[in-house]
């Protein structure tokens, strides 16, 4: 009569393709993943251009206004109305002047949303250049179709 | 005579892999939810003193500025663009004057790089036709390089109403 082979048998399952595909994955996560702290809300939908050059460098310490599509502007995460964005600029200044930097210096990035009106775009300049700012960047989203 | 274990020279050794592979997961499932997708974003960059805006004042630019109106609509879509008080089609058209009016050169000294764009843009104006205008008086692409034309510019202050 033929023996069968009776118990448990040990069958080793050969993990090597799943570590690797694994690695793999944590690799291409870790060069996709945005370490950069540029302020960047979800309710802005930014216009398009392919001339938007992307930044060579680190803005130093920008000044980051962005500005929805209702006409409210988000600065450090605040819905403020545009017309009180004055007293935000004037704090900044102080601060920028305690630490020695002319406010002329300083870059104010705006993040407008391309429904927004114009003019609510020319007022935060407006307010900006009267607080003594003089630098800009109208930030849009870099389009690469060529 | 005693029998050597065969299995003395080759023994297997077995790493416990668990630890590693815990990690390892833990890891991807940290990338995997701190994951945000952002699309690539630039900059114009504008240089505008808060003398140059209230009074265009003569210096020593002998190139007078372009000066390009944007009009909207009841909806705040563009209605009509005009360059120096001449209507204007599109955006290339604008393009096509500005490159007319300039030249392609951009170089230093170059006439783009002396002129300046003044855009007096509608109140209720959609942003996004700015940035179209501006993108337009700015450069174009020509066999996937950028040319840059125009790098001055500036805006009327507002009006409201």
């Amino acid at each position: 009569m033929a023996k069968r082979s009776g118990g448990p048998s040990n069958t080793e399952i050969d993990m090597t393709p799943m570590i690797d595909m694994t690695f793999q994955l944590i690799t291409f996560f870790m060069f996709v993943m945005n370490f950069s702290e540029a302020e960047q809300d979800d309710r802005i939908q930014l216009p398009s251009s392919q001339l938007a050059k992307p930044a060579d460098g680190v803005i130093e310490k920008p000044i980051t206004l962005q500005l929805t599509n209702a006409g409210s502007v988000i600065y450090a995460g605040e819905l403020v109305a545009v017309r009180d964005i004055g007293a935000y600029l004037e704090r900044e200044k102080t601060l920028m002047i305690d630490e020695n930097r002319e406010p002329n210096s300083a870059t104010i990035i705006v993040r407008a949303d391309g429904r927004a009106k114009t003019g609510e775009v020319q007022d935060i300049i407006r307010i900006c250049q009267e607080k003594g700012f003089e630098r800009f960047a109208l930030r849009a989203q870099y389009d690469d179709r060529r | 005579m005693a029998r050597r274990s065969s299995s003395g020279l080759t023994d297997k050794v077995e790493i416990n892999m668990t630890p590693m592979i815990d990690v390892v997961f833990q890891l991807m499932s940290f990338f995997m939810c701190t994951l945000k997708v952002i699309a690539p974003e630039g900059d114009f960059d504008i240089r505008m003193p808060i003398a140059a805006a209230a009074a265009a004042a003569p210096d020593d630019q002998q190139v007078p500025p372009v000066r390009v109106k944007l009009s909207a609509g009841p909806d705040g879509s563009l209605a009509s663009i005009a360059m120096n008080g001449t209507p204007v089609a599109d955006f290339d058209e604008l393009r096509k004057r500005i490159i007319g009016l300039v030249g392609a050169d951009s170089g230093p000294n170059s006439l783009a790089e002396k002129t300046e764009v003044e855009f007096d843009a509608d109140y209720a104006l959609k942003y996004v036709n700015v940035v179209k205008a501006i993108t337009a008086v700015s450069g174009k692409v020509e066999n996937g390089q950028v040319v840059e034309l125009i790098r001055k510019i500036k805006f009327t202050p507002p009006k409201k109403g």
